[in-house]
């Protein structure tokens, strides 16, 4: 048994109806499916289609269930595994409130910079940065706003396109 | 009422009979009082009242798998939809087709804490295959159609559709079900024709093969069990049955080697051992089934059938996935080998079946007779007996008495048996009964039960009695649960914990109560005598089987244990089984 554990980002556009969120979540708990990220909404509004982004683990056999359950749920349309077919970009937006004064408030705002980080509310005690980015950069830019007195961190989760012409 | 109106609750009647319902099993209350109204009003559609919402799902699975149409359930809010839920995840667990209307509050109480409100959608979402709650009447006939579509097609399953009463008293359009169509679901029933010839090739080419069928075929319609049958034949090659797929294949056929898994027989475990190719009609390589995974089925090629793609991988890696509906599949596969003209290699053939005919020879459901106290085994040999020539459907309960009647009660055709397989539902067989018979009124519906299982649902006695339903109900006595009792003797050292049946009712003078026949046997002079009166008498029935109460159910695969591990019973004299506990791995023990 193959036990190589597999990140894999899978979108899924759906009927956009009530519960249908429900039924995607209650999947991955009922059947014990890790989620590391899940972004959802509506990007067909004429057709009421959402797009759900899940960053899951786990090993092939997992993932290839994951997809499968998926794509047996009724208000399922497609499902496709980004990881699998291809190159795709991944980004996540983040809000980050770092308080502080002094040189520790100078230091954040000079990595801010390098990070492209933006400002988007400033008080004499702190900043609310808005960065966007892979997951990864993130994650180190939120790691060393940690050491310069993060207060508060909100993220979107993944949302994720593949590459070229081609549609989902 | 304006023109072309129709009131929410009698959108409902017109689609339950625009698709082909003449039967609905119901308990009514307060949310579901406006339909109950409109079924008052007319005489097409029959309601049938039971007296437990979970017993409603149950008789129409009965009614479902013994027909092959779609079962459907009325009951009301709150209690009434909870008290379903263990018949609806009976129904998703056996793919079985039902439609469940459910009563809810007005619409502007939801959310309110109202009286008898649950959040009906939120806790049957899993445990239906799909499920609605309608909120405007002009989506009602709509909703309905889809929920009928979806219960039947693909993967058969429950729908939940939950109506709230203001929907129900509100006046709205009707749609007839051939406008409807679904958005999205359209399950793939044909199947990737390349696989299939990559198939019959494996097929073609095995020395030691073995069908392995199950549910799917019976899910599928009638048709795949002649398929099923005539390609079986054609090939020459072993069939063995889950216990969801008895039935499709003929029980009396040479080639059948019986029901395989946990209680399966000898030939058909080692069978599937020891194959080179395995062919997975409609099967979900179940845990019952699979035993230990690491050591299922080691050296063989397999081919797995299902109309389901996510049934494909989940457990067993499979060599050719084939997503498709059994009839379909097995209709390609024949056409595909009479036009290469397949014949099997005759030589290897004949060596695998010397090698099952002594497994065969095992005798593995031997048992010791006893006289006078009846063997429950005996019993169901009897009872085979003695219906031989009758019009015969029949259902189980959960335990012993379950697996005892798979391995002694033969099928020959399919929708003649229905049993709780994937949940294990004890109390599913006299409320199925109640929807076999009520499906077949003029044909012999027994419910082999135990003691313990029939008094889960033995209420359904007086549903049997007021429609004057003859089912027989034959209770195997043997005061314990059996199968709880028998795990206990052989992994837990003997401590009958909470096993025993204490403080039984007399089941002659419960019959008699509900006006219904009561019979006993004690002794095996009895048996014959008893079970003629069961078939003959036109009413419902309990027989008081009394058998012993330390029989144990062999052959046995313990949990956490291969195929070839299976225990076999004390009457086989070979000498070389281990008492399952010894033997048993701690991590078998951890399995149910």
């Amino acid at each position: 048994m193959e036990t190589t554990i597999e990140k894999h980002t899978i979108s899924v556009l759906v009927d956009n109806e009530p519960g249908v969120l429900a039924r995607v979540i209650g999947l991955f708990s009922g059947r014990g499916y890790n989620i590391e990220s899940l972004t959802v909404a509506e990007v067909d509004a004429e057709q009421k289609v959402s797009r759900i982004t899940i960053v899951t683990s786990g090993t092939r056999m997992i993932i290839e269930q994951i997809k499968n359950q998926l794509d047996r749920l009724v208000p399922v349309h497609r499902v496709r595994d980004l990881t699998d077919e291809g190159p795709h970009i991944e980004r996540e937006l983040a809000l980050i409130k770092v308080a502080g004064t002094g040189d520790r408030r100078i230091e954040s705002l000079r990595i801010a910079d390098i990070f492209k980080a933006r400002v988007v509310d400033a008080t004499l005690s702190s900043f609310v940065f808005e960065m966007t980015g892979s997951a990864a950069e993130l994650d180190d830019f939120i790691g060393l706003m940690r050491q310069l007195g993060l207060v508060d961190v909100s993220r979107t989760g993944v949302a994720a396109i593949s590459k070229g012409a081609a549609s989902l | 009422m304006s023109e072309n109106k129709l009131t929410g609750a009698e959108i409902v009647i017109k689609a339950l009979k625009d698709q082909g319902v003449d039967v609905i099993f119901g308990y009514p209350g307060g949310a579901v009082l406006p339909i109950y109204d409109a079924l008052f009003k007319q005489n097409d559609l029959r309601h049938i009242l039971v007296r437990h919402e979970q017993a409603a799902v149950h008789a129409a699975e009965g009614y479902a798998r013994s027909t092959g149409k779609v079962g459907a359930v009325l009951v009301t809010s709150g209690p009434g939809a909870t008290n379903a839920v263990t018949g609806l995840t009976d129904a998703l667990m056996d793919s079985i087709p039902i439609v469940c209307l459910t009563g809810q509050v007005p619409t502007h109480l939801i959310g309110n804490d109202a009286f008898q409100e649950a959040d009906t959608t939120g806790i049957t979402r899993p445990c239906t295959k799909h499920n609605y709650l309608v909120k405007d009447v002009n989506n009602l006939a709509r909703t309905m159609h889809e929920g009928f579509y979806v219960a039947r097609s693909g993967r058969p399953g429950p729908v939940v559709i939950d109506i709230p009463k203001d929907v129900q008293f509100a006046e709205g359009t009707y749609v007839p079900p051939g406008e409807v169509k679904h958005k999205t679901y359209r399950p793939q029933v044909k199947p990737d024709l390349s696989l299939v010839e990559q198939a019959v090739e494996l097929i073609a080419n095995a020395k030691r093969p073995i069908f392995y069928t199950g549910g799917g075929v019976i899910n599928s319609g009638p048709m795949a069990s002649k398929l099923l049958t005539q390609f079986v034949r054609m090939t020459g090659y072993p069939c063995t049955n889950t216990l969801m797929g008895l039935g499709a294949y003929p029980a009396s056929d040479r080639q059948f080697l019986g029901m395989l898994g946990m209680h399966g027989t000898y030939e058909a475990n080692l069978a599937m051992h020891g194959c080179d190719v395995m062919i997975n009609i409609g099967a979900r390589f179940d845990d019952r089934v699979t035993g230990k995974l690491s050591a299922f089925s080691p050296d063989s090629k397999k081919i797995h059938v299902d109309i389901d793609p996510s049934s494909i991988n989940k457990n067993v890696r499979v060599d050719i996935p084939i997503v498709g509906d059994c009839a379909h599949v097995l209709e390609d596969m024949i056409r595909i080998w009479k036009a290469r003209q397949k014949r099997p290699d005759q030589v290897a053939l004949k060596q695998w079946w010397a090698q099952i005919e002594e497994w065969r020879g095992r005798d593995c459901l031997r048992y010791v007779k006893t006289d006078p106290i009846i063997k429950p085994q005996y019993a169901l040999e009897r009872l085979r007996e003695l219906t031989r020539k009758h019009d015969t459907y029949i259902t189980t309960e959960v335990g012993q008495h379950q697996m005892w009647a798979a391995q002694f009660i033969p099928f020959e055709e399919p929708n003649r048996w229905m049993t709780s397989g994937g949940l294990g539902t004890m109390g599913y067989g006299l409320p199925a009964a109640i929807g076999t018979q009520i499906a077949h009124p003029d044909s012999l519906v027994v419910d082999i039960s135990g003691e313990a299982s029939f008094m889960m649902n033995m209420q359904e006695m007086a549903t049997a009695v007021q429609y004057n339903l003859p089912v027989k109900i034959l209770i195997l006595n043997n005061q314990y649960m059996g199968m709880v009792r028998q795990w206990q003797e052989l992994l837990h050292g003997s401590r009958y914990s909470q096993s025993y049946s204490e403080a039984l009712p007399d089941f002659v003078k419960l019959a008699e109560a509900f006006g219904g026949v009561g019979l006993r046997a004690t002794k095996v002079s009895e048996v014959d005598d008893v079970l003629n009166q069961m078939i003959d008498i036109r009413r419902p029935v309990i027989v008081d089987m009394c058998v012993d109460q330390k029989e144990n159910c062999f052959p046995m695969i313990p949990g956490g244990r291969a195929h070839n591990e299976i225990l076999l019973g004390p009457a086989d004299q070979m000498g070389e089984e281990t008492r399952a506990g010894e033997a048993t791995p701690e991590e078998g023990m951890v399995l149910v």
